[in-house]
Formats: structure tokens, C-alpha cells, sequence
């Protein structure tokens, strides 16, 4: 067991953990931050994207103890100060980007990352940097229209060619 | 102008807030206090003869509750079939036993052989390594047609071979030989439906809960139908009544289908449970989804089309290899034959339809219904076919469709089914319009101007969805009925639950149903909640598949709100002190028509549960009720699709450039939810088309066991679709007009995706005929070679 002390949402958290716990069961089973999902064991879906230290991250791809001392954020973390959803949050509702909702957390901390360092990117770049999270759902017109809209872009007249 | 309220407006998803904030509740975010963790030893061979299973070592192990092997389960039932089907010489199916665990062999790769219950999911992984098991091995049959030969090795000793039925259905042998004796032009076409993994992004999970103070077990599941599993489990493989077992399907994460069925590990951790007095969780990883959920398609076929000499179409026969795999899921034995056979005529007046299945056991994971089920192979390769001919006549492929459509309704085709309503005409001159035909010529040339072929292919489908009559399927061998049922809680100050027995895993229904329910009452959406997945808290229902919701559970729902409302009508009635007969609801107030003395919705519920006013000799208090409703009819969607691809001749990559479909619904609930399912039926069928394939080699090992060898479809690999649902003839026999809309896209999409390729390479001068889905860079190139 080894000692991992990160900040998660803002909270600082120290918990006793086994050198082999995945990132994804420290936030699922330690902290019970159950957002961050778990879609397959060849870290090829996407499903459970986290921040650390500002970087896009797939959880399970991390031991927890490789983020000591980091700053990790998670969809629990995502919405307003208020309980609001934020810009990307309430664009994937606005525009239907998503249906079972299993993929969304992923594609909303996968979202957030693209638009922060390319507040508007064309449709190619949203495509493409969405190569890593599989969404079996929504076909990816509406993540894709709502990440456009997320970046301030006109949607109005996607689909209707 | 849409509107912003009730039927055909487009709310916001309520569900969605919990989902993008990370607070839904997923079977797998639950976890039981003293909870155990269950790992499955699994077959790694694809066939064989377990000769020892020694658990003594693994006992030992740390954390290690207790290992439970088939031994175990010798004496309870195994997982049942719902469908029988009856071969063509009048003899019930082949239905061989399906244990929880296997009993003696190992009939495909993932077969579990034994479970380790343990503290610890680590320490269940760690004990099952520790376990000894001698198999011997078995040759394995993979190929169907390999597997009917005489001397082929058997998946199950107890049958005399591997075919699980041979089906035929359709019209009179007379008629259809006739049709090929005369025809002008038949044209043939042997074909693959490739073997698909629905892949839901959430894996399965199943975690039973067992109470012995009042001997009650709780299964949580990732299900669609939580009362079916509880049907089935504990009539048939348990022997739990119903009344001591809750089955709950949460928060699930997609099913497509794969999600239907009962699966051994339910039964498993529910039972298991039982027996150490502890909560045991599983949770599947994705590998292990690969060869434990059911899987889907996998037709092989050969069809053929009779025309005559004015290109009318005179005869269709086809004949299909059906692949079971080792075990019959649920509902698989139903998806060859009248998911698939009842459709063949498509959008076609063709007068003769033969439709031949031949369904085979082979060592692999069990094939059941998967989006479409059925209806994708029947609409492939009637749809392929149909082009073929026109290619092969010299024929404009549209022209020819609308030459042959059926124009009116009520249709009663050759396979068995009434189209009650459609207008085919209608959806493919929508289609025309949105795909910009005239434009496609320009298109061509500036494609071939870069060097890139350019091709347009379109199809028709049509689909038997809202599944299904309860005596018609009967009939057919069903063993179940598939009405669906709600109930209609009204409370003291007004608000409602409803309780629906269909399942909610993505379709929003949290969000469109309640829109139902306000439009008929007048009254708010958001004083409406729907409760749906526990079979604790609804009255009954057989779930979500088949594109029923809506049509079958909404309508159940709809004639529970009519009772509502006349019960509502007779307390305002004394409130008013009018007649009940004069009584209007309208905006949510009950008003004495043509006067302006009127009560509010809420004075009417809280008198029916306050009833101090009130006409107790003649109606009960309380404002509640619940209705069955069961089809008249199967509800028929159909539309036209297109779809524009570019290829490139050096290396056979196919991008698709433009994707139009133009469906015909019915009634439409929330047009933003509908849009939203074609689009994800699409990118399952785009992604069947030109993506995924389940490959097993010739010894029965799964050679496309995670996401790294079976390609999903990713946002770079689709476009932005062009989607219309205005062409719409409403059901003529649902209260709502509704037809449903979950599995057009992946039925109507595969064959406009090889039209599209077999048409480019067409305009470069490759005479290619067919490429097998899906269609590959490779696959493309080695055609182009010829
Ligand atoms: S769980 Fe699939 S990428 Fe991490
Ligand atoms: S919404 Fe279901 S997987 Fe994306």
C-alpha cells in the first residue's frame, strides 16, 4: 500500500492505496466519483477521460499513485459554481449529444480540453480530436454540433444541406 | 411553428443533467454492503471435453468465498428460448440445454466453466488462475455450411447434427416457380450479413442482493427489460417465484439489442447470492463482452429477383444460412425466420416471395437480435438485389424502385404481414430532393477531376416494428406475450408518476412520454415524472427492443391517462354538480361546456383523495390506473436513404461524403429525440457497412476480441447526416400514430453504403458485382483487380 495525496475537484484528498490501482478505481472505489466510466480494458474508448494537471487523460491508463501531488479534475467537477451545467455541459443538452450518457463524461473532459486550446475548431479538428472516444449512441453529428456551438459557432445550418 | 409543449415539440432531455454531471446510477456505481466480486473462468478453446475441474489449490487462496463450477447447477433449469420455431416439415427446433455454467464441454470460446466468489475482484482473478481444468479438446465448426456436412463434428452429442431448423415460409412453391419459369431477367446475388458486436459502450454488469429475512433476492442488472429477466430467470432457470425476486435495470448505458436476454451471469450472481448469504457483483470487462454478449447478423445468402419484360417484379426467393451459434439466446430463433422473413418483400408489389432459412449451431458465441434484428438482413439483400437488376437491365435503380412500390394500403404481403400505412413514393421524392441528384453529375466530375471515382447509391426499407400482437406471434411460436402495460398515479396535489413497463437507455423517455401525457391532460410536462427499470415499482411490462416503446408502452400509457380522465371527468362532474357528459378538459380545467363555470385539474385530484365532497357511493377515492395494451398490427416505418461516397482508386479507402435519409414515422413524439436515433442507427449501420466484422478462425478462436481488431466507428469515420421524418402516413391502429424510429438507420443504411462503392467503381470501368460488407480499403482494392 503507498500514500497518495492529489487535489480532485479542488478537494485535496489523501487515501492508502495498492501500487496497482488503476486512476479509474481510485476515483470509482476510493472516492466514489463514479462519473468517470469505464468502457473497455484496451484504453481505446474514451469513457473515462479525466484532467490532470490540465492535460486530457484516459483514467484507466494511470496508476493513482502516478498522480501524486497533481491536480485532477473529473465530470463531477465540471458544472458552475452554482450547480449550472457549464458552456459544454449545456450545449451537449442543448443539441441532444448524447443518449445513454455513457460516453458523455468522457466526451464532455475530452471537449473541454480541444476548446482550451482551440477555442474554435472546424468540424475536421473536432472529428479528429475525438478519435479516442468511441460514442455508440448518438452517430457523433450531435457531440460534434455541440462542440461547435460550445465554441460559440453557427450550427444553425448543419444537416439542413 | 413548432411548438414548445406536448406532442411534436422538442424539450431539452430531462435525464441529461444527471448524465453530464457524472450523478447517473449505472449498475456497475452500485455497490451492496458485503458485497463479493465474482470472477469467470471462461473456455479459452473454441470446443472441447472437460475431463477434471480441480478447485482445491484455488480454495486456499486469500479472500477466495467459494467456487462454484457446473457441478453446482445440475438439477436447475437451464437459460430458456423464447421463441419456438417450426421447420419446414412441421418439427419443433432443436433446443438443446444451455447451462449457467458449463456442463461436460465447452461449446465456444467464453463459455464459463466455473465462477470464483471472492472479497476482492482481485482476489477472484487471482483464484481463478489457480484453478486446474483439463479440456479435451474437440474439432471445432465454425463455417455453417461446414457444419451441415455429414461427419461434421457436433456442438451438442444429443442432436443428430448441427441444423437448429430448416424454415420455409412465403407463398405457394407453385407460384414462386412460376414467377422464376416466366421470368424476363432474374438476377442473383450470394451475399454476407457480417457478424456484428453490438457493443453498447457500458459492458454488462449483474449484481444479486439476497435478503434472507424475507427471502426476497434483488438482481441489479444492465437489462432492457428487467420484468422479462425476472420472468425467465425465475420461472425457468431459478425456480424463484416472481414475488420473492426484484430485478432492477438502472441507469443503462445503450443496448442495441444485446441487452435483451438473459444471460447466464445474472442467473449466476442472483443465485450464487443465495447461497453464501453475501451480494456478489460482476462486471464485465470489454474483452469479455466480446465473447459473452450475444452477437448479431451473420446471414449468408443467396438471393434472387424475377422480372418480367416490362421490369415489374414477378418473383423473390432467397436462401439464408443462419448462424446460432453454440447456444439459442433468448430470442434468437426468431430473428432469421419472422424478424426477417416477413419483410422480404420490402416496399415491392413482387406478387411471389419465398424466403428459405437454414439455422446452424457452430462453436461460437451465441447470435440473437441486434439493432434491426432481422430486418438489416432482409433489407440488405432484397435492397442489393433490387439494384443489381437495375444495373443489369440498364435501368435507372430509382425508376425501377418506384415502378415497383406499393402504392396502396392497406398491403397484405406474401410473407404473412398487413402494411396498414406508408407512402413510398413520398419519402423517395424527399430523398431526391435532399441528396441534390441533379447536382451529382458535377459532383462526379470534380471528384474524377482528383482522381477519385464518385458513387451514389440509394435503397428503400421497410420495417415491422412496435412488436408485437400477442396472438399473431403466438401463432408463430413466441412464447410470450408482447402487449406492454402502464399505470397512471395521479397524486393529491395534481402531480403524476407514471410506471411504464418499457426500459429507457437512451430514448429519452423520461423526457417524451411525459409530453404524451400533458398534452392529453392540458396541464404541465414537468408535473409529470416516468418510473421505469424496477419491476418492484411497475406493474408489468416485456421492455424496450424493436422500436415498441412508444407504440406499444406509449399506447398502454395513453389508454391509462384515458382513464384517468374519465374517472377526473366524473369527479368534476359533482364538484360541478353537471352532468359528466357535458364535462370538457381542456388547458388542464374541467369546464360545463358552454358555460364558464369551470374546477382546475389540482381541485379535482385533491377531491379524489380528499373526498369530503364527493360522490363516494358511486366512484372509489383515489386518482390511479393502470392499462394493457396490445397491438392490433406490427407499425411499418419506412423510408428512402442515400448515400454519396468518394473511393480512391490507389488505395480502395472509401469516405463517405453525403448521407441523406428520409423516413416516414408516423406521428412524431419529440422530433430532436427521433433525429437523434437515426443519426445513431446510421453510424451502426455506416459502421456494419464499411467497419466491423466478427472474425472467428477456422479452430473457433475470436480473432476480433477487443476494440483493437473490431473497428467501431469513430466521429472521423462519419459525416454530418441530412435526416427528414415529414413524409409521415400516421399508424392507422395505435392512438398515437406512432411507428417508431429506433432501428431505421441500421436497417436502412448498409445498402445504399455498397450501392454508393459498387456504383463508383462502376463510373471507373471495374465491372464489380458485390463486395461483402464491411467494405474495406483491401476488400475494395482486390475487387478493383478483379
Ligand atoms: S476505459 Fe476505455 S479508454 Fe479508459
Ligand atoms: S451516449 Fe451512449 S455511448 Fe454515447
Amino acid at each position: 500500500m503507498t500514500k497518495v495525496t492529489m487535489t480532485v475537484n479542488g478537494k485535496t484528498v489523501a487515501k492508502e492505496v495498492r501500487g496497482n490501482m488503476l486512476m479509474t478505481e481510485f476515483l470509482r472505489d476510493e472516492l466514489h466519483l463514479t462519473g468517470t466510466h469505464v468502457g473497455c480494458d484496451t484504453s481505446q474508448c474514451g469513457a473515462c477521460v479525466i484532467h490532470v494537471n490540465g492535460q486530457d487523460v484516459k483514467a484507466c491508463t494511470m496508476f493513482a499513485g502516478e498522480a501524486e501531488g497533481a491536480e485532477v479534475a473529473t465530470i463531477e467537477g465540471m458544472a458552475n459554481a452554482d450547480g449550472s451545467l457549464n458552456t459544454i455541459q449545456q450545449a451537449f443538452q442543448d443539441y441532444h449529444g448524447l443518449q445513454c450518457g455513457f460516453c458523455t463524461p468522457g466526451m464532455v473532459m475530452t471537449a473541454a480540453a480541444l476548446l482550451r486550446d482551440n477555442p474554435k475548431p472546424s468540424e475536421t479538428e473536432i472529428r479528429d480530436y475525438l478519435e479516442g472516444n468511441i460514442c455508440r449512441c448518438t452517430g457523433y453529428h450531435n457531440i460534434v454540433k455541440a462542440i461547435m456551438a460550445a465554441s460559440g459557432q453557427d450550427v444553425s445550418a448543419i444537416a439542413a444541406e | 411553428m413548432p411548438k414548445d409543449h406536448g406532442i411534436g415539440a422538442a424539450p431539452k432531455r430531462r435525464e441529461d443533467v444527471r448524465f453530464l454531471t457524472g450523478t447517473g446510477q449505472y449498475t456497475d456505481d452500485i455497490n451492496v454492503y458485503g458485497q463479493t466480486y465474482c470472477h469467470f473462468l471462461r473456455s479459452d478453446v473454441a470446443h472441447g471435453k472437460i475431463t477434471s475441474i480441480d478447485t482445491s489449490e484455488a480454495e486456499k487462496m486469500p479472500g477466495v468465498v467459494r467456487i462454484f463450477t457446473g457441478k453446482d447447477f445440475e438439477g436447475l433449469g437451464g437459460l430458456p428460448c423464447g421463441w419456438q420455431v417450426t421447420d419446414k416439415h412441421g418439427a419443433p427446433m432443436k433446443e438443446p440445454g444451455h447451462p449457467v455454467l458449463a456442463q461436460g464441454k465447452v461449446r465456444h470460446v467464453g463459455d464459463p466453466i466455473a465462477a470464483v466468489v471472492a472479497d476482492s475482484l482481485e482476489e477472484a482473478r487471482d483464484a481463478a488462475e489457480a484453478i486446474m481444468v483439463e479440456i479435451e479438446d474437440l474439432p471445432a465448426v465454425v463455417d455453417m455450411k461446414a457444419a451441415l456436412e455429414s461427419g461434421a463434428a457436433k456442438v451438442h452429442d444429443d442432436l443428430d447434427d448441427n441444423l437448429c431448423y430448416d424454415w420455409q415460409f412465403g407463398s405457394e412453391q407453385e407460384a414462386v416457380d412460376k414467377a422464376f419459369a416466366e421470368a424476363a431477367h432474374v438476377s442473383t446475388l450470394e451475399l454476407v450479413n457480417n457478424r456484428l458486436v453490438a457493443n453498447p459502450m457500458e459492458p454488462r454488469v449483474a449484481v444479486g442482493e439476497y435478503n434472507r429475512a424475507n427471502d426476497e433476492s434483488t438482481l441489479y442488472t444492465t437489462s432492457q427489460n428487467p420484468h422479462v429477466i425476472r420472468l425467465l430467470m425465475g420461472a425457468f432457470v431459478l425456480n424463484i417465484p416472481e414475488h420473492k425476486l426484484r430485478v432492477v435495470a438502472p441507469d443503462v448505458g445503450g443496448g442495441f439489442g444485446t441487452k435483451i436476454f438473459h444471460y447466464a451471469e445474472e442467473a449466476f450472481v442472483t443465485w450464487a447470492s443465495r447461497q453464501i448469504n453475501r451480494p456478489v457483483k460482476w462486471t464485465s470487462t470489454r474483452s469479455e463482452a466480446f465473447m459473452s454478449d450475444a452477437h448479431g447478423r451473420d446471414h449468408v445468402t443467396k438471393i434472387e429477383l424475377a422480372l418480367d419484360k416490362d421490369n415489374n417484379f414477378t418473383g423473390l426467393r432467397t436462401d439464408t444460412y443462419a448462424n446460432m451459434g453454440a447456444y439459442l439466446s433468448t430470442f434468437s430463433s426468431s430473428v432469421p425466420t419472422w424478424l426477417h422473413g416477413t419483410l422480404m418483400a420490402g416496399n415491392y408489389k413482387t406478387p411471389a416471395v419465398q424466403v428459405n432459412v437454414k439455422a446452424v449451431f457452430t462453436n461460437t458465441v451465441p447470435v440473437d437480435a441486434y439493432r434491426g434484428a432481422g430486418r438489416p438482413e432482409a433489407t440488405f439483400q432484397l435492397e442489393r438485389v433490387v439494384d443489381k437488376a437495375a444495373r443489369e437491365l440498364g435501368v435507372d435503380p430509382i425508376a425501377l424502385r418506384r415502378q415497383n412500390f406499393i402504392t396502396e394500403f392497406p398491403y397484405a404481403t406474401p410473407v404473412a404481414v398487413e402494411y396498414d400505412t406508408g407512402d413510398y413514393v413520398a419519402t423517395m421524392d424527399k430523398l431526391e430532393e435532399m441528396i441534390d441528384r441533379a447536382g451529382f453529375e458535377a459532383r462526379r466530375k470534380e471528384s474524377e477531376s482528383r482522381g477519385k471515382l464518385r458513387g451514389l447509391g440509394i435503397n428503400c426499407y421497410i420495417e415491422a416494428c412496435g412488436i408485437a400482437p400477442s396472438n399473431l406471434v403466438g401463432q408463430l411460436g413466441a412464447r410470450a406475450g408482447l402487449y406492454d402495460a402502464a399505470t397512471v398515479r395521479v397524486n393529491a396535489t395534481g402531480s403524476i408518476s407514471v410506471m411504464v413497463g418499457a426500459h429507457s437507455h437512451g430514448q429519452g423517455h423520461e423526457t417524451a412520454f411525459p409530453q404524451v401525457v400533458a398534452e392529453m391532460l392540458g396541464i404541465d410536462e414537468s408535473m409529470i415524472d416516468i418510473v421505469h427499470g424496477d419491476s418492484s415499482k411497475i406493474p408489468f411490462g416485456m421492455g424496450t427492443y424493436g422500436s415498441r416503446s412508444l407504440a406499444v408502452c406509449g399506447s398502454a400509457m395513453v389508454r391509462a391517462t384515458e382513464k384517468i380522465i374519465n374517472k377526473a371527468k366524473k369527479i368534476a362532474a359533482h364538484l360541478l354538480e353537471a352532468s359528466e357528459g357535458d364535462i370538457e378538459l381542456k388547458d388542464g380545467q374541467f369546464t360545463v361546456a358552454g358555460t364558464d363555470k369551470s374546477v382546475a385539474w389540482g381541485d379535482v385530484t385533491l377531491a379524489a383523495y380528499v373526498p369530503h365532497n364527493y360522490p363516494l357511493e358511486e366512484i372509489e377515492p383515489g386518482l390511479e390506473e393502470t392499462a394493457f395494451y396490445d397491438p392490433a398490427n406490427f407499425t411499418y416505418p419506412a423510408g428512402a436513404y442515400a448515400c454519396e461516397v468518394e473511393v480512391d482508386p490507389e488505395t480502395g479507402k472509401v469516405t463517405i461524403e453525403r448521407f441523406a435519409a428520409a423516413d416516414d414515422f408516423g406521428n412524431v413524439v419529440n422530433p430532436m429525440i427521433v433525429e437523434g436515433q437515426v443519426h445513431g442507427g446510421l453510424a451502426q449501420g455506416i459502421g456494419q457497412a464499411m467497419l466491423e466484422n466478427c472474425v472467428y478462425d477456422e479452430s473457433g478462436q475470436l480473432l476480433t476480441a477487443s476494440y483493437m481488431d473490431y473497428a467501431m466507428p469513430r466521429a472521423d469515420d462519419v459525416p454530418f447526416y441530412a435526416v427528414d421524418h415529414s413524409c409521415a402516413t400516421p399508424c392507422t391502429h395505435n392512438p398515437l400514430g406512432v411507428k417508431g424510429c429506433g432501428e431505421a438507420g441500421a436497417i436502412g443504411s448498409p445498402p445504399s453504403v455498397v450501392n454508393a462503392v459498387i456504383d463508383a467503381l462502376h463510373s471507373g470501368g471495374h465491372k464489380v458485382e458485390h463486395i461483402d460488407m464491411p467494405v474495406s480499403p483491401h476488400r475494395v482494392w482486390q475487387a478493383m483487380q478483379g
